[in-house]
């Protein structure tokens, strides 16, 4: 009996193998399978980052290259700019009570507070795609000058993400609906509310630099 | 059983997943006061970006270093309260994958910006380009 027994499933869990608290960093096994595939999204998203830096760096280049066309002081609208920003950070704070209602698992709760997301988010969408639509009825779509190419770019290549992230939302709460809180569904959880925190990060650089910059004189 | 205890009491320093929650402590509402905090931080530091562009309060060449040094300020705000990094042992891998992509950022945007501006500074306009080729 204590010289060489079995190793039983609950051991096993209780040693951290299968989504325990293995102590890491090479004692005591490999990491949990939550930490190592949040890990692996927070890199996805690092790369993501990074891929966004080189629109940043091409808009930033091409932010004077109007070719005669206007620029963003006469093309920006900053009160619509404030509503998308109020929109998205509440967005964000509304995913970060989800995923307390998740790690609480609190059903109801976590659907309120996905529904909340998804509404603040897709407003934020509606607000961009007012914007854009604006601007290409007026001529000055994304053809028009090297700035307006490199704006499009940038700040609908951040639009994609949210469009994706609201699918990816509504995908979450389907799968909490039909499956609960199993651990499977709890790792996309955790890599869902990491993918939306960092597109409101990448939010914040946009209104920075495109617009509140565009606007100062 | 013993080994359990050595596990669970250095359970403190296993890794944690980036954005993890940890409500093992003192429950939710110490999560939402952690979220409730970011939020007032994060729209207080827009709030102030806005009123920093049109204000005047701020001598005008200033302005867009100001408004960098707050949207800075406000990517941390969101990567403590939201994202909930720490500089703990349990957040080193995290912190070091989140340094070097900063590094990469920096780069890549500072080289851009540094190369087109030698090359603004050293060649022709485009303008005088065209002209040479009619």
């Amino acid at each position: 009996m204590t010289a060489a027994h079995p190793v039983d499933s609950d051991s096993i869990v209780q040693m951290g193998l299968e989504g325990g608290a293995a102590p890491g960093r090479g004692t005591g096994g490999p990491a949990s399978k939550r930490v190592y595939v949040g890990y692996g999204f927070w890199i996805f998203i690092l790369s993501d980052m990074v891929m966004f830096s080189a629109f940043f760096a091409a808009y930033a280049v091409l932010a004077d290259a109007t070719a005669g066309g206007p620029s963003g002081r006469q093309l920006f609208d900053l009160t619509n700019v404030a509503w998308e920003t109020a929109c998205l950070l509440l967005s964000s704070f509304a995913c970060g009570l989800a995923s307390i209602a998740a790690a609480s698992r609190n059903a109801l709760w976590f659907h309120i507070a996905m529904a909340v997301t998804f509404v603040l988010g897709a407003a934020f969408l509606g607000l961009e795609l007012k914007e854009f639509a604006g601007l290409a009825a007026a001529g000055d779509g994304p053809q028009r000058s090297a700035f307006l190419s490199a704006f499009f770019t940038l700040v609908g290549c951040h639009g994609l993400h949210i469009t994706a992230g609201l699918l990816w939302l509504l995908t979450m709460m389907a799968q909490v609906a039909a499956k609960g809180f199993r651990a499977d569904i709890m790792r996309r959880i955790l890599c869902f509310t990491l993918f939306w925190h960092a597109l409101d990060i990448i939010w914040v650089a946009i209104f920075t630099v495109v617009y509140l910059m565009g606007k100062t004189p | 059983m013993s080994e359990f205890h050595d596990a669970s009491a250095s359970g403190a320093e296993a890794d944690l997943a980036p954005g993890e929650e940890q409500l093992d402590g003192s429950g939710v509402a110490h999560g939402v006061r952690g979220y409730l905090i970011g939020l007032v931080l994060a729209a207080g530091l827009t709030a102030a970006s806005f009123y920093v562009c049109f204000s005047g309060l701020i001598y005008g060449p200033a302005v867009p270093a100001a408004l960098v040094a707050l949207a800075v300020a406000q990517m941390g705000v969101h990567l403590v309260f939201f994202l909930h990094l720490t500089t703990g042992p349990d957040n080193t891998n995290n912190v070091l994958a989140l340094a070097f992509g900063v590094l990469i950022v920096t780069l890549v945007i500072g080289g851009s910006l540094w190369i087109m501006a030698n090359l603004d500074h050293n060649m022709l306009p485009m303008t005088r380009v065209v002209e040479m080729q009619r």
